[in-house]
Formats: C-alpha cells, structure tokens, sequence
C-alpha cells in the first residue's frame, strides 16, 4: 500500500506542478482530487504521521489569515509545519496541501498542520482525520444561498465537534454565536477576546447576527459592540453571557499600525484595521493553549506578508495601491473602516463578481455600510466586474456617484493614469483572483 | 396638488428580525425616489413588540427572516392581525418580500412545525424538499419592464385563484410548477425576489409609490426620473438569463 500512497502523492505533485500556474488554486485542488482518487486513505495516513498537533481553522471571517499566521508563528519556532496557505479550504484543498507536503517517499515529515476548512466542509474532513484543536473566529451571514442560514452552519460545526469530543476549541469570546456553539457542544474550550471599548460602534446601523440568546431566545444586552455582533454581550432571560475571556488583548491601539497587551507582552503589528486585532490574537492564542512559548511572535508578525489579497500593497507609476479582500457585509464594513483610517485623497475600485465561490446572489452589497465613503476623503469611485451594475445602483441610493467600468484591468489603469496616486481595491472572493493578476502584471511590465 | 407637497411614511416591520438579506435596499429605494422628486419620505422601524399605528402608514416593507426567526414574529404578528387586515381592505400599500410573503397567507408548515400567517390573503405555504435558489426574472402585468431578483425559498406557495405578480420568464417562482411568482392582491404585492427587488425595478417601486400618494391624495402623476443606471441593471440579468 505505500506503493499506493507514493503513486498518489507523486500525481499530486506532478498535477500541482502543471496546472497551478495556468489554472491557480483550482490546480490545488485537482491535485488532492487525484491523490483521493487513486488513494482513498491517503489523508488519513498523512494526517498520522504529524509528530505533534493538528490545527484547523473555521468561521466565516480571517480563516486564511488567521491560518497563515498561525503557521508562520510556529514556523518561527523553528518547527516544520503543513499548511494550505493558499485558502483552498474544501476536501480536496486539505488532502493536497498534505499530499503537496509529503516526501516522494510517501512519508510525511512534520511537527504540526495549520489547516483552514470550510465550515460546510468540516463534514467531509473529519472523517479522515480528528484535529487536536479548532480556532474558531467568528459567524456572520456569508453566502446565504451556499449555506441556507447561519443557523445550518453552526448545525454542522456542532455536529463536528461532537464528533471530536477531546479537540479543544480555541474560540472568539467575543462573538455570542462562536462563544454559544463551543459552550454547547462540550468540547473542551478556550478563549480569547478585548474587554476594553476600542471604538464606540453602538449608533451604527450595522446589521448585526445573534441579537437573540441561541440559548432561550431572550434578546442579547449589549454593554458594547466592537464590530457587527462582536462585542461585550449578556443575556436578559437566562445566564448566558460573554464568557470569562483567557487571552485577553488590552492597551489597543489602531491606526497605522497595530498594537496590543495580551499575558503581559507587547505584540505590534504592521497593518490597517481593527479586525487584524482578532486574526492576531487568534493565531497567538491557538499557539500558546498548544503549548508553545512563542518567543518570536514579534519578529513574525514584522515579517508576516498577508498576501493573497489581504491588505496586499502594489506601485504602479507612482500610484500606490492596496488590494483588499471583503466577501461578506461584515468584512466589507471592516475594509472601509481601514480605508477611512487613511485620510489621505484616495480613489476606490470596487470589484463585485458573482461566480458559484462568490455565492450567485448579490443582495448582501445592501447590507454594508457604504454611505460611510460620504465622510471619506475620496477622489472618485469606479465599480467593477460582473455585478457592477448592482454595485453602482448600490452607490446611487446612497446619493454617491460612481464611473462603471466591468473590466478590472481597464479600470485599474484608467485610474492609475487619471487618479490621485492612492488607490484602493476592494474585491469579492473571485476577483481576488483576476484582479491580483492584473496588478501583478502592471507591476511588473514597469 | 403638487407632489412637493405630499409626503410617505413607510413602516418597516421587524427589522430586528425580518432582515434577512438586503431588504435595506427596497427602504433605500422608495425613501430616495420619493425624496428626487421634492416628496417628503419618512420610514418608522417597528420592533417586535411596538405597537403599530397603521393609519399613520402609507407603505408597509414585511422582510424576510430565517424560520426560526419568522416564528418568533408570527407571534407578534397575530397581536396586529385585525388593524393589519383593516389597512389591507382599505387599499393600504403592502409589500411583503420572502418570509414575509409566507407570513402574509393562511399558514407555512415547515418540518419543523406550523408557523402561523396573518391571513390577510387567501394563500398558504407548505415546506418541501430542496431550496429554490437561483436569479429569476418575470413578467409582470404590473409593469412594462421585466422584473428581475434572486429568489431563495424552501417552501412552496399556493396563491389559489388569487392573480399572481408574474408570470416565471426564468427561475422557479411560487412553486417551481406553476410558472408563476408572488402574489397580488388590492394593493399587496408578495413576492420570493428578496432584498433589493426595488432598486433594479424602478418601475415596481414607483408602481408602490403611486399607489400610495393616490390613496392618500387622489389623482397623482409621478415626475419621471433618469432611471438608465436602472434600467442597465435590470437589462443586463434580463440578458443574461432570457435569451431573446
Ligand atoms: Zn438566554
């Protein structure tokens, strides 16, 4: 049979090899595709052979990020860790980024798997493997048509824990839905979360998940909300309330910069945007509940490059460019509070695609926040891609004009030739992928 | 009278509950093309448990929620049933989006129990397997545009002889069988195509209007507005999904 396992793991990396370039993740996943194929225990076995533990990281916001931190955190250790830092986070993305790790022997040689998973794919992942520990990040409303409701994706990470009753649950306190589902599911779990008020976000009309007790049904008091339903909450009808929070992140500072106290250390990293805070202490909490000291976290995070889209920085002429992921209502409030935090002239690109990944229904667009940008210091705003037409009507009944221009490429440049030098994109799941490319090319056509 | 003159109160039912996905943009949608056309426009959020005044309302928005969700206000709901019933046979303007089209009819049984509707029309809702997700477009009587949206529902409405608000040109509809979506009825309108049904349908939401400033203030002519970001909008799934 290792005959086998060697058979598989060769055709995912000669796969790999010949289709990612052309093809991106896809290629990824063809390559764990195959491996299952001609090897159905092959995740199974590979998993196994991880010397120490086994991360997973679910929720709908921060995965990648999270995830990637993670593992450059451990890395930094001095450890070898399996990865999918390419966020291709379905079965067959996990099964090839063991594959992809494994040696041509057929043997895995690592320390620890940092893997995120979809939350509706947890169900097909767990049969081959029982992770030691699940950082779970948050629940919003994302892709409501892939999904059904929030309700079945807390259905399936609860059915998932059950069935892993000695993983631990490294959990976002501050999210009554994260926090909820880790009390109720017995698992053994862990917490991390901010107690201080960072900003006071309690006018806002911001749609917000769980205002109801998902124990008893009472309405949720709020003593403050960070973002979306992230926040210091407790229940009016029973006891449920925001748990005791173990790793906690105080003295934040936002900004430029990030900075933030948590078990007495100073941590400081290089990004725009609050909900960086969460992807941090996430990661940060997640390594230390394994045990490890973490003594270079620091150094990390100063050299940790989110890549993939996330905050990613281009110069094109002399245009600065920053390339922003926000796939949901709570992630694209959280883009424009970064961009706001920029109070330079800036130009804006939004970029809506509505492919199967992106979910084919765009009606969350009118969740967010956007009549935000009418305080923004803002040269223009062009909107793009295949829903464009939505994203400019989206503008247009928030009485703020927009240029529509589909191609992505034919907008980057027109506003790198025209614009004010500082340009924003912001992107939804798919056009992370066509956009980035565009930029990359500009890049390096210069 | 002049329309500057005239002014809307839109009554939004149950936000805390009923928001499931976008149904900001139809509020949005109406206040805007009231306010272009010099039409004052005041929208009052009814949380469950507020009391409801409906003789102070010229629209009601009843949006969608999650099941759970639409049985917690399907009590609610029962406490205004009688004043609701009375703003409905006195031609006030309804328009009731997803859950909120369920809740409009007799009942929705789902598996997990029978939600109870404000019967303020003659149709039922029965839950059954797979969800209908997909864009649609119909054809209204309505209206001379195609009407385009997404619909996501498991349950199945019936409309019984009742005249339906579209004939399916693309998409399930009510049933998936019947080729027809929503449900019209006096001045309601209820329908799958959720959220932002207004914005890409500008005629639908002027259609809303209209039917509100006449039974209010008689004979009324709304000024046309630049719709052709609408217009392309609406175009362009129309294209997409119905071939000429
Ligand atoms: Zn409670």
């Amino acid at each position: 049979m290792r005959l086998r396992r060697m058979l598989a793991i060769w055709a995912a990396k000669i796969t790999e090899k010949i289709s990612v370039h052309v093809f991106h993740r896809q290629g990824v996943t063809w390559a764990g595709k195959i491996a299952l194929k001609i090897y159905p225990t092959i995740l199974k076995e590979l998993a196994g052979q991880v010397k120490n533990d086994i991360f997973i990281v679910c929720g709908t916001n921060g995965k990648t990020t999270t995830n990637n931190m993670l593992c450059a955190a451990i890395e930094a250790e001095g450890y070898k860790v399996i990865c999918n830092h390419t966020g291709s986070n379905m079965l067959n993305g996990v099964v090839a980024a063991f594959a992809l790790g494994a040696g041509i022997g057929g043997s895995l040689k690592a320390d620890y798997a940092c893997i995120e998973v979809d939350e509706a794919s947890t169900r097909r992942v767990f049969p081959h493997f029982k992770p030691d520990y699940m950082v779970l990040t948050n629940l919003f409303r994302d892709q409501l048509d892939r999904y059904g409701e929030i309700d079945i994706t807390m259905n399936i990470l609860k059915e998932v824990m059950q069935q892993a009753p000695d993983m631990k649950v490294i959990v976002n306190g501050d999210d009554a839905l994260s926090a909820y589902l880790a009390m109720d599911s017995g698992n053994p779990f862990v917490t991390y979360g901010i107690s201080e008020k960072v900003m006071d976000d309690k006018d806002s009309h911001e749609i917000r998940e769980g205002r109801f007790c998902k124990r008893c049904g009472a309405q949720l008091h709020y003593n403050f909300y960070h973002y979306s339903q992230l926040g210091d909450y407790a229940c009016t009808g029973c006891d449920f309330k925001r748990p005791e929070i173990q790793f906690n992140g105080s003295e934040i500072e936002v900004g430029d910069h990030l900075a933030f106290t948590v078990e007495g250390r100073r941590l400081q990293a290089n990004y725009k945007g609050f909900y960086n805070a969460y992807n941090i202490l996430a990661a940060y909490s997640a390594a230390r509940t394994a045990g490890l000291k973490v003594e270079h976290f620091n150094d990390m995070l100063a050299r940790f490059n989110p890549e993939n889209g996330r905050m990613e920085q281009f110069m094109i002429k002399d245009t600065r460019i920053v390339l922003n992921l926000a796939k949901n209502p709570a992630g694209f409030n959280q883009n424009i509070s970064a961009v706001m935090q920029d109070e330079t002239l800036k130009d804006i690109i939004i970029v809506i695609n509505d492919n199967a990944q992106d979910g084919t229904d765009v009606s969350w667009l009118w969740d967010v926040d956007f009549d935000r940008f009418k305080e923004a210091n803002i040269n223009s705003i062009t909107v793009s891609g295949i829903r464009c037409h939505d994203m400019g009507l989206r503008m247009k009944y928030v009485d703020i004009s927009s240029m529509l221009e589909p191609d992505v490429g034919k907008a980057i440049c027109e506003r790198v030739e025209n614009g004010c030098g500082n340009l924003y994109v912001l992107v939804n799941y798919t056009a992370l992928f066509s956009t980035r490319n565009v930029l990359k090319k500009l890049e390096g056509d210069r | 009278m002049d329309t500057k003159d005239m002014k809307i109160t839109i009554g939004h039912l149950y936000p805390d509950l009923l928001n499931l996905y976008g149904d900001r943009g139809n509020i949005a949608c109406m206040m805007q093309r009231c306010i272009w056309r010099g039409i004052e426009a005041e929208t009052i959020e009814f949380n469950t448990g507020d009391l409801i005044d409906f003789s102070k309302l010229d629209i009601v928005l009843l949006g969608g929620g999650s099941d759970r969700e639409q049985a917690i206000v399907c009590h609610n709901l029962l406490e205004i049933q009688s004043q609701f019933k009375e703003y409905v046979e006195d031609n006030g303007v309804v328009i009731a989006v997803c859950g909120g089209y369920q809740l409009l009819g007799k009942y929705y049984k789902t598996d997990a129990g029978m939600i109870e509707g404000l019967n303020l029309v003659d149709i039922y809702t029965e839950q059954e397997e797979g969800r209908l997700i997909d864009n649609i477009v119909l054809q209204s009587d309505l209206v001379k545009m195609p009407v385009v949206g997404f619909e996501n529902h498991g349950g199945r409405t019936y409309i019984n002889d009742n005249q339906p608000f579209g004939k399916v040109l693309y998409g399930a509809g009510n049933d998936g069988k019947s080729g027809y979506e929503g449900v019209v009825y006096k001045n309601v309108i209820g329908t799958y195509l959720h959220g932002p049904l207004l914005p890409k349908n500008p005629q639908i939401c002027d259609y809303l209007i209209q039917k509100a400033l006449e039974r209010k203030y008689g004979t009324v002519e709304l000024s046309p507005l630049d719709d052709s970001q609408e217009n392309m909008a609406n175009e362009y799934i129309y294209h997409r999904f119905v071939k000429e």
